[in-house]
């Protein structure tokens, strides 16, 4: 892989993310309704005054290119909705804790995951591979606002043993990330397994087993590396799905991140919010699935990028 | 899903034209299909139960004990009894019902929607395919941006500012859905259009447009709806996911998702206005997504396994 492919692929990130840009603030903009209407009605004056003060009596074009200018300075304007403060302020505060989250998710999925795969994979056909393999299936079909809801019961509210929702002491932080995590956790220990039962079969793997290794031995120090492939190039969609994921756990269990703020900032026609965090959500996804791309192809010696 | 691979006859679905002559007479792709498929018995028993399903959610209006939005005021968060199989809900309203209507919506969005996925993405994948060239590669490098793009966002902002509709919701969340899809049937076109019936045709005079829809699109069918059948879940997930949100369906009509959002916030109560439209929920994903997989075996033996 060259430096060359690093570049093309910058080079079609740059303008995807301009037309993503043009996409959302037309969209919302041509959408009925605006940040200040309300149930009482305001004075028109007043109204022209709020209108001025954002900027929103301009032509839209003209806000459009304001909008760009100030976000080349990655400066996201004044919230609408929550006065005097800005758009960089409330997501400084918020996105840290939704990174925690998808953080905390991702390791028990790929513990969970690769553990259990490697299980299934040292025996296949045994009930060592039948017990995770079913589980799995359960990951795959119930949803996480099914997961975290049943959990919350268990945990929290039959057997009290964790909070049932929350976001200050390390207790709070188990149940929603585990609730992410849950169905990743079971995608990847159905990858790692396939993974590993296709390496088996390789013929490195097999004059492995001719010069009388163990096959715990044949797993960790042979097939490791080509078994998690599949895993690997998994990271991409698993991280896209997340970060999505996080905005109905943040929901369920109360927590004060971005997801939070991205869905009531729509509800209230908040633009700038609405914009600033779907920027960023595009932001994070775009560069997760570039660096998963360069991640598999430093792995894997086959794969040839033009 | 190892469990669900089985042996393939003799002949190829790829190859039907040399079935050998001592075949019976009149196989045909089709029939060699659903007999691969009826040997494969999770595939047939998670066809019978969404047939049965599908059945009783169509005749919802004529079977449902209850009127969709009965209220019995005294007898609200009931426990299931003979007089309401799955309890009532909050407003003392038959969930059984509810479950049963709640059903109807999400099936139907998740069918509508997955069809606007096949007809977008076979359109698209078949004009790049058969196009090729410059074309072809243009084309195909727009999916390759696109699947960067996190579309489950722009619907969240669609379905917020658009109002939340129903038609809206469909066609959106078929529009995230084409991508592979196309891809899937630019490979068949690209096989396909090198065979001597296209180029019979072709030599006959017959337009372009008549021999991609004549000829090539009904030619890839087996793995379109080898993946339609795996877009439904996805779809109907996509769907629960807003609709747990809030953002999907609106009262008075409830979707699978709705209800298990309403079970949510009684949980504690009344667990069952949780359990049962989550496990109707899984018990079709999982249907589907198993009846997928005997289809892909069945249809499409030599496709990607997962």
């Amino acid at each position: 892989m060259g430096f060359h492919y690093i570049l093309r692929r910058l080079a079609v990130m740059v303008p995807v993310f301009f037309l993503v840009v043009a996409m959302v603030f037309f969209m919302i903009r041509f959408a009925p309704g605006g940040p200040f209407d309300s149930e009482r009605q305001v004075p028109p004056e007043i109204m022209k005054n709020l209108e001025a003060k954002y900027n929103l009596d301009q032509p839209l074009i003209v806000q459009f290119g304001m909008y760009l200018r100030d976000l080349a300075h990655f400066d996201l304007g004044p919230s609408f909705k929550y006065a005097n403060r800005t758009v960089n302020e409330i997501i400084a505060e918020s996105f840290p804790v939704s990174v925690e989250l998808g953080l905390l998710a991702l390791v028990w999925a790929l513990i969970i995951g690769i553990g259990a795969g490697m299980l299934a994979a040292l025996k296949p056909n045994s009930a060592l591979d039948y017990f995770p393999m079913s589980f799995s299936i359960l990951g795959i079909c119930l949803p996480t606002f099914v997961v975290g809801p049943l959990l919350v019961l268990c945990f929290g509210v039959w057997l009290d043993w964790l909070p049932v929702a929350g976001w200050n002491t390390w207790e709070d932080r188990i149940l929603p990330s585990l609730t992410l995590g849950f169905a990743y956790a079971a995608y990847i220990s159905r990858l790692t397994r396939g993974g590993f039962m296709e390496v088996r079969n390789q013929d490195f793997v097999r004059t492995a087993r001719a010069k009388g290794l163990t096959e715990g031995q044949i797993l960790l120090k042979h097939s490791l590396k080509g078994g998690l492939l599949p895993v690997v190039s998994y990271m991409g969609p698993a991280l896209a799905g997340i970060i999505s994921g996080a905005l109905v756990t943040e929901t369920i269990f109360n927590i004060p991140g971005l997801g939070k703020y991205f869905i009531q900032s729509a509800v209230n026609r908040d633009y700038t919010m609405v914009m600033g965090t779907a920027l960023l959500y595009f932001a994070l996804i775009f560069v997760a699935n570039f660096l998963v791309d360069i991640a598999y192809a430093l792995l894997d010696p086959r794969v040839k990028y033009e | 899903m190892s469990s669900l691979s089985l042996t393939m006859g003799q002949t190829g679905v790829t190859s039907e034209v040399d079935i050998p002559a001592t075949h019976e007479a009149g196989q045909s792709l089709w029939k060699d299909a659903w007999l691969r498929l009826r040997k494969n018995r999770m595939a047939v028993i998670s066809l019978a139960v969404l047939a049965a399903e599908a059945l009783i959610c169509a005749l919802t209006p004529l079977i449902a004990p209850y009127g969709f939005e009965t209220q019995t005021l005294e007898n609200t968060l009931a426990a299931p009894s003979f007089a309401h199989w799955f309890g009532t809900d909050a407003l003392g309203r038959d969930l059984f019902t509810r479950v049963l209507y709640g059903g109807r919506i999400s099936l139907a969005v998740g069918i509508l929607a997955s069809l606007v996925s096949v007809v977008v993405g076979v359109v698209y994948g078949a004009t790049a395919g058969f196009m090729g060239r410059r074309m072809d590669s243009i084309m195909m490098r727009v999916v390759d941006v696109l699947y960067a793009v996190p579309f489950i966002f722009l619907v969240i902002i669609l379905m917020v500012f658009f109002g939340r509709n129903i038609f809206l919701l469909f066609v959106a969340l078929g529009f995230t859905q084409w991508l592979t899809m196309a891809r899937i049937v630019r490979g068949q076109v690209i096989t396909l259009k090198q065979k001597e019936f296209v180029e019979a045709a072709r030599s006959m005079g017959v337009r372009t447009s008549t021999i991609i829809m004549r000829h090539l699109v009904p030619n890839s069918l087996g793995p379109v709806i080898v993946y339609l059948t795996l877009t439904i879940p996805t779809v109907i997930l996509e769907e629960a996911f807003l609709s747990f949100l809030g953002l999907g369906v609106q009262a008075p009509m409830a979707s699978w998702g709705t209800l298990i959002k309403d079970g949510v916030d009684v949980m504690e109560i009344s667990p069952y206005q949780l359990v049962f439209p989550a496990i109707m929920l899984a018990t079709t994903l999982f249907c589907l997504n198993f009846l997928g997989d005997g289809l892909r075996d069945a249809l499409d033996p030599k496709g990607a396994k997962d």
